[in-house]
């Protein structure tokens, strides 16, 4: 067993990137993510990192950056938050469209206005049809080891990956993180062997405009048009869903630790009530359920690590022997429902569970949410359940709302 | 087996890194369960802040803001004046003062242990400074130490041995050494 | 990498007439007065303006220059740059 070190959830993440080896680093400070490429910096200034360092006016640009390195075959990385995240939309994009295997950590801040410089996922549950990938860590361990395995899963379907990771809660919280041997994280993440969508001995021009229909370039090449490059992206993702579990198999087999593939559980085989969340806020219903099981509820967790490729026949399997499912998440479809609730709803339609569905937005703009708070929103909801209140309107939790 | 511990003081003073050292040190002194977190937020020098240390024997699942400590350190006294400490304290707690009070100066915290060390004094006194101004979190770590009986002597200077180098390093463990025989301790009901 | 399919995002090479003879696009067609053009005049290599300028690269830097017709869509930059005035722009019967 490898020795632990006690780090921040950005001190996990910096690591990971350079153990990575990444070659090409653009970002752009934003709160609460800068700390990553304070760290980043930090290794290249020292020479502990062979990488280029590119400093950029803005988060499109770091994008930007990026989209060119990993065009001609550079592993490239960047890392933002919130406000940064929604400048760079259109290269989040151009990215995906590009498809360019990319890893992005996303630290999970809240969306103005108003400003707030605190946690919820509004920023990166708003980029969920960019066609990135969106992997949620709910400790500094799995950030390390999802770092990791991103580029690995981003490099096998020539996705971008974004990994994303809440505020604060994780980004400034130390925790101990075993770190993996560097060589070990070599053998498992081989250097990237390509020159990437560019070579200088077939010059190509990328992504020229494309028409509505397929057509022949002057070398009577059949060149697809836009919806079959858009189709391409559709299946990369839905390909991605075999890679993520075959890669968290593989890397649970090297170094010892399973974070789940798409998603983990807790206590939830044969539990009648299921908890789904994602990110920090599943890990902090573990002791509620601990709770609630001491008093003989048989209560247990889904959490959800993919939320793009979203894991649909497995939450539905997961879901299949429940009697009540209840939702807490950290963003919302404002005039619709949780952002989580709607993809689980969507999941499930057509198969055999129908059954009370409650859920709750919790924590947004940074508002604590404890193990107590969120054991006494099950209890409640499990009782209006037993009064008949079966799909009660989104909850919010800890809010006032009159 | 837990503890809670939250460390008051202001923006400049290492309240952050005196959380962090005692998270190593708990670490080596098998803890399995860590976690230690600032006060979330904008971070200014002079401004009150606080960081929290969870440790538990088992895996510390929980991430959100600890409400109540089992024991609170303060680093700048002064804090006193404006914050009920008394009232974010689990009852049965103990108190650590950065003060050249002694414990029965504090007639308040008559229901918790209390505990006081002149930081400021040891930290003058070692020559434990930095742009001219005494360090009192590592001291005061040595205080915690000696009051609460959670980490040992030996494993925070582990801790500060491969934090620091060469005189950095022995002025702290001289800190921390002066500072854990100086503490004294009043228990709750004394 | 599991993906094989090379065309999985939008590329093209760079190739003579991807959208065919652009040159039926012209209503009026650039003619070069050899006997004013600079390079042809001067007996070397020089001026090639029109040739800079053309936005279709149709114009060859050779003395004298030629104008590739089957691509040339008669936008009249060459003759509107020319310093000698040697290039008129003329209607064409179609």
């Amino acid at each position: 067993m490898s020795k632990a070190i006690i780090m921040t959830g950005n001190s996990a993440a910096a690591l990971a990137a350079k153990m990575c080896r990444i070659q090409v680093v653009a970002a752009y400070p934003i709160t609460p993510q800068t700390s990553i490429t304070e760290a980043i910096s930090n290794y290249v200034e020292s020479g502990e990192l062979k990488a280029e360092y590119v400093r950029v006016e803005s988060e499109h640009s770091a994008l930007t950056v990026c989209i060119a390195a990993s065009t001609v075959g550079a592993r490239a990385f960047t890392s933002t938050s919130s406000h940064g995240l929604l400048y760079m939309h259109e290269q989040v994009h151009w990215a995906a469209g590009s498809r360019l295997p990319i890893v992005m950590c996303c630290v999970n801040r809240g969306v103005g206005a108003p400003w707030s410089i605190f946690n919820d996922q509004q920023d990166s549950v708003s980029q969920r049809d960019t066609g990135w990938i969106q992997l949620y860590c709910r400790d500094n361990q799995e950030i390390i080891d999802t770092v990791i395995q991103a580029y690995k899963i981003a490099e096998a379907v020539s996705v971008p990956v974004m990994v994303c990771y809440d505020g604060f809660v994780l980004s400034h919280t130390m925790m101990p993180v075993v770190v993996p041997m560097q060589e070990q994280v070599d053998a498992f993440l081989p250097p990237l062997k390509t020159s990437g969508h560019l070579d200088t001995a077939n010059p190509r021009n990328i992504n020229p405009v494309v028409f509505p229909w397929r057509r022949a370039d002057s070398q009577g090449v059949m060149r697809d048009g836009y919806m079959e490059i858009r189709y391409k992206l559709h299946s990369a993702l839905n390909d991605a869903r075999g890679v993520i579990t075959q890669v968290n198999g593989e890397y649970a087999r090297v170094f010892g630790r399973d974070h789940g593939g798409l998603l983990w559980d807790y206590n939830a085989n044969a539990a009648e009530i299921l908890i789904v969340a994602m990110g920090s806020i599943a890990s902090e219903s573990m002791p509620a359920i601990d709770s609630l099981r001491a008093q003989g509820i048989n209560v247990g967790l889904i959490g959800v690590r993919a939320f793009r490729p979203f894991p649909k026949l497995e939450v539905r399997e997961k879901l299949a022997g429940a009697k009540a499912i209840i939702v807490l998440e950290k963003a919302i479809s404002y005039g619709h429902d949780g952002a989580l609730a709607c993809e689980l709803k969507a999941a499930l339609y057509g198969s055999a569970v129908r059954v009370p569905f409650h859920s709750y937005v919790a924590g947004l703009g940074g508002r604590d949410v404890n193990a107590k708070e969120i054991e006494a929103a099950i209890t409640d909801s499990l009782k209006q359940i037993a009064e008949g209140n079966l799909e009660p309107p989104t909850h919010w939790l800890n809010c006032r709302t009159e | 087996m837990g503890y809670d511990i939250v460390w008051h003081g202001r923006g400049g003073q290492g309240v952050v890194v005196a959380a962090h050292i005692l998270a190593q040190a708990a670490y080596l002194e098998g803890f399995g369960g860590i976690t230690s977190a600032p006060q979330f937020g904008p971070e200014r020098r002079g401004a009150p802040l606080t960081a929290s240390t969870r440790i538990s024997s088992t895996t510390i699942r929980t991430v959100s803001q600890v409400q109540k400590a089992d024991i609170a350190v303060v680093l700048d006294p002064s804090l006193m004046r404006i914050i009920n400490i008394a009232a974010t304290l689990n009852d049965g707690g103990l108190i650590v003062i950065n003060t050249n009070l002694q414990p029965h100066d504090f007639p308040a915290y008559a229901e918790y242990a209390v505990a006081t060390c002149d930081a400021l004094h040891i930290a003058n006194g070692c020559g434990l400074l930095k742009d001219g101004s005494a360090v009192v979190n590592a001291p005061m770590v040595g205080a915690l130490a000696r009051a609460s009986g959670i980490i040992s002597l030996s494993s925070l200077e582990k801790v500060f041995t491969e934090r620091f180098k060469g005189v950095l390093a022995s002025v702290n463990l001289m800190a921390v050494n002066e500072a854990y025989v100086a503490t004294i301790l009043k228990k709750r009901g004394e | 990498m599991i993906y094989k399919d090379f065309n999985i995002f939008s590329a093209a090479t760079s190739a003579l007439g991807e959208l065919g003879k652009t040159g039926d696009w012209r209503d009026l067609k650039p003619i070069i007065d050899y006997g004013k053009c600079i390079p042809v005049v001067k007996d070397k290599p020089s001026c090639f303006l029109c040739w800079l300028y053309c936005p279709e690269g149709v114009v060859s830097s050779s003395s004298p220059p030629r104008i590739d017709y089957d691509y040339c869509k008669g936008c009249g930059i060459c003759a509107e740059e020319c310093p000698a005035k040697a290039i008129t722009m003329v209607e064409e019967s179609k």
